[in-house]
């Protein structure tokens, strides 16, 4: 389910923030996605918050968990694991 | 005096029209029969551009990256960013964007549309990517006025706030492309540059 899951959301990360140079297997589950690893920025950002939003009906209760939760895809399917609802 | 070198005219320009690019009256790409958004990606692709924020671009900013990125990279006379000013203009202001940022609000907003919802955007993105730091200026204006053009540019060239002038007609809409951008370091007469800015349309 967990292999799935961050399959889907690398699918999803591509195709909302545009990153039609990258295929979902060249994102590794635990590469950074802000600074080094994939580079992406405050308006990536945004829209990540967009995404757990749309696909998984999880709204980000306080702004400040973000960068622990966007920390990898890794972390974000965790958070969302622990907080969709069923 | 001619600037630079390989100018086969009286200065360096690009064209982007009909699904063609134009590089001082050379044809460097066409792709027909596709749409803006497969011709834009496959000119990237095929010019072996290496730059992946073009892909989180509006259209209104790749056709202006491009443009930029094909004038500029060419070009063999070395130039100080800082020395450019941009002088740049178009019909249909941010328009493309807007309609399709207007979609997302019925649901939940895009927040990267939304950055793409003024024309001027454009001019940021070609001065990120080129370190330009000098004066810029985006117009919205009925059409392309080469009048109105030449003397923005020779402004700012003869008054010393700009060494050269990047400048011209960024516009979309309804997915057709119309870009005319050129770079100059001297007044260019305005007659001169509404033939430079139809040249490409006779074979269109």
């Amino acid at each position: 389910m967990m292999e799935q899951l961050t399959l889907n959301l690398k699918k999803q990360i591509i195709e909302v923030l545009n990153l039609k140079h990258l295929t979902p297997e060249e994102i590794i589950d635990d590469q950074p996605l802000f600074g080094e690893g994939l580079g992406l920025d405050s308006i990536d950002a945004l829209e990540l918050i967009v995404l757990l939003q749309q696909q998984y009906n999880i709204r980000l209760a306080d702004p400040q968990e973000g960068p622990k939760i966007f920390k990898s895809v890794n972390t974000m399917a965790e958070y969302i694991v622990a907080h969709q609802k069923p | 005096m001619l600037l630079f070198k390989e100018m086969q005219s009286i200065v360096p320009y690009c064209i982007i029209r009909n699904n063609k690019i134009w590089r001082n009256g050379g044809i460097i790409f066409e792709k027909h029969e596709v749409s803006l958004d497969d011709f834009m990606q496959e000119a990237y692709s095929t010019l072996k551009i290496s730059y992946p924020r073009f892909y989180k671009m509006d259209r209104l900013s790749k056709l202006g990256f491009l443009a930029a990125e094909i004038l500029l990279s060419g070009l063999q006379k070395k130039w100080e960013a800082n020395q450019i000013g941009l002088v740049l203009s178009n019909s249909n202001s941010s328009l493309d964007t807007d309609i399709r940022y207007w979609d997302t609000v019925k649901t939940i907003t895009s927040p990267s549309l939304f950055v793409y919802t003024l024309p001027n955007i454009v001019a940021g993105e070609i001065c990120i990517r080129h370190g330009i730091k000098g004066e810029n200026l985006f117009f919205v204006l009925p059409q392309f006025d080469a009048e109105w053009m030449t003397s923005y540019v020779d402004l700012l060239l003869i008054s010393g706030r700009a060494k050269y002038g990047l400048a011209g007609w960024i516009d979309v809409q309804n997915d057709r492309a119309d870009v005319f951008l050129y770079l100059t370091d001297q007044p260019i007469p305005a007659t001169k540059l509404l033939e430079l800015y139809h040249d490409g349309t006779v074979d269109a």
